[in-house]
């Protein structure tokens, strides 16, 4: 593997040093009373259209995402690139119905999505259903990021477990001292580190590799574009559900509705709904490393022989970025990689803390709790978060969390009736709502679990045709049928709610 | 009463039906001809509709604005 180089080594650490200042430093920017949740788990919901930009870019482009679609399109060629259509129409999701939700939260004082429900729809256990499936959905993730850091620290050259050990000691001191303005601030640094590296990427590669003819010109022909059956697996048709089933659970992830909820005003989330696609540009040139990484030839080059065998296709970002760029730069990028790791890693932990402590801790064992005990909760609840995906990846389990973290997907798209549709309607029965997300979370897992936990897309047979699709997307038809058959049902047996939001709450 | 906004659907929201179309009509853009700059259509296509969503987004949120 790669050895040391000293300039690499030397800025990935100042640039790191640097985020660790302002992870510190944030806990005094725009002060608040970081004994109350939403300071400390949403920033006081007071960031303005630019943080906000920066913190949901930081949020949901992670260090994984630069590792991982690259590394798709380097193995599988055109069937990784269904992550930009996805990025794309996520965004109308948010523009659409995102702004309610934000309003709704303020009006109520929700914190979490599953906050909503119970209040929505009066049944504990459907928002316990929420909160658990965010949890178990948000978990892996994290792992993920770890999984990110890994891949750049050996780069470096750096192996063994004390750095990932050390770099998450740091994040979770800082973000238990400071809360959702860590990130909010280290993001602002870590866009910068992005979009200088894959703008200097995309220009300096291609010239050095001859164009962007000759890079695709390295795709092997049958992986170019997808079959022209456009029922074959990977096809058309897996391609548009993965990409539509991707699109629709993104904002119902829990570091998602953290993001939404800390802007200052729904018009902050409607004017980001415009501006965040702007990653998802880069996150179209960000895939693209990976035909130039195929084009390189770097899988056959015996320095980066190792990096191959330990971390598989995970390795191509950055050993193109070791063999295209001078070593200062390399520090750049994978401090860019390293630090795209923490800001999700973060808020991810908020996220998953401030589920635990409204919908579980204070909802089932500590009703009367103050809100100085529930923020000190939240803080040991991020820790523990944190403590546990580093276990997970330390010791070894890192397929494991990828396996998970597809299951992830398919696990929280089965909150979409509740959360999503509750925003429009509560014609929908919370029993209902729970038999079908018990539906959907069977369905999901079971598809998933026919390939081994390998594959997302499952072949569903339909009248003499084979419709291979994603298990996200149709273990959700399931769900929606059974909430909304169940629905008819239940409402003509009873038709009561306890609705505690009125109309005017979600203008 | 269902809960339902008044007033919340506007015409204007039926653009936001083109990006789906746009994105997800896979046939229509499963080609690698024609090329821009040497990156096949099949790709280009795509980044562009990232820009187009963006902009159709821009147009429905002015439209909103002046109600």
């Amino acid at each position: 593997m790669a050895g040391l180089d000293p300039m690499a080594l030397g800025v990935f650490i100042a640039l790191f040093l640097l985020v660790t200042v302002l992870g510190f430093f944030a806990a005094r920017w725009r002060r608040g009373d970081l004994t109350q949740l939403s300071e400390w788990g949403l920033g006081g919901r007071r960031f303005g259209s630019v943080v906000t930009w920066f913190l949901l870019g930081g949020d949901l482009y992670t260090a994984y995402t630069f590792v991982a679609v690259p590394a798709l399109m380097f193995g599988g060629g055109a069937v990784g690139f269904f992550a930009v259509p996805y990025a794309a129409i996520a965004y109308v999701f948010m523009f659409l119905a995102f702004p309610r939700f934000w309003s709704v939260a303020r009006a109520k004082g929700y914190v979490t999505g599953a906050d909503f429900v119970r209040g929505r729809f009066g049944s504990r256990s459907l928002a316990l259903a929420i909160a658990l499936t965010g949890i178990v959905a948000t978990m892996p993730y994290i792992a993920l990021q770890l999984v990110g850091m890994e891949v750049v620290l050996a780069g470096l050259g750096i192996h063994g477990e004390w750095p990932l050990v050390i770099a998450f000691v740091i994040l979770a001191a800082y973000t238990y001292a400071s809360g959702l303005r860590a990130p909010a601030m280290i993001a602002v640094v870590k866009d910068v580190l992005i979009y200088v590296t894959v703008i200097a990427a995309v220009i300096v590669i291609p010239m050095e590799l001859g164009g962007f003819g000759k890079i695709f010109a390295a795709v092997a022909p049958g992986k170019l574009t997808l079959p022209t059956d456009a029922l074959a697996n990977p096809g058309a048709f897996s391609y548009a559900t993965l990409a539509l089933g991707s699109a629709m659970a993104l904002f119902l992830y829990p570091h998602a509705a953290t993001g939404v909820l800390s802007a200052s005003s729904r018009h902050v989330v409607k004017r980001n709904a415009v501006a965040l696609p702007a990653y998802s540009v880069v996150l179209g040139l960000v895939a693209f490393l990976g035909t130039m990484a195929l084009a390189a030839g770097v899988k056959a080059m015996p320095q980066y022989a190792d990096g191959f065998k330990t971390f598989g296709n995970n390795y191509a970002v950055p050993a193109l970025f070791l063999h295209m760029f001078p070593g200062w730069f390399v520090g750049v990028a994978f401090a860019a990689i390293a630090i795209g790791a923490l800001v999700p890693a973060a808020i991810m932990s908020i996220a998953c803390a401030n589920l635990f402590t409204r919908n579980i801790y204070r909802e089932f064992f500590k009703p009367d709790c103050t809100p100085a005990r529930e923020s000190q909760v939240a803080k040991i609840v991020s820790l523990v978060v944190k403590a546990g995906a580093l276990a997970f990846i330390v010791g070894g389990q890192a397929t494991a969390a990828i396996e998970l973290q597809l299951l992830g997907g398919i696990w929280i798209i089965q909150t979409l009736p509740a959360v999503l549709l509750g925003l429009y309607t509560r014609w929908l029965h919370p029993r209902a709502l729970l038999l079908g997300w018990i539906a959907g979370m069977a369905a999901g897992t079971w598809m998933a679990g026919a390939s081994g936990f390998k594959a997302a897309v499952y072949v569903l047979h339909i009248g003499g045709l084979d419709l291979p699709c994603y298990a996200a997307l149709s273990s959700l038809v399931l769900n929606l049928i059974v909430s909304y058959a169940l629905s008819l049902l239940f409402n003509a047996l009873s038709n009561t709610r306890a609705d505690q939001t009125a109309t005017e709450d979600y203008a | 009463m269902d809960g339902r906004q008044k007033g919340g659907f506007r015409p204007v929201h039926l653009l936001l039906i083109v990006p789906f179309v746009g994105c997800l009509w896979v046939p229509f853009y499963n080609r690698a001809l024609p090329a821009l700059a040497g990156i096949p259509f099949f790709y280009w296509y795509q980044i562009l509709w990232v820009a187009l969503t963006a902009l159709i987004l821009f147009i429905v949120y002015v439209a909103e604005g002046r109600e």
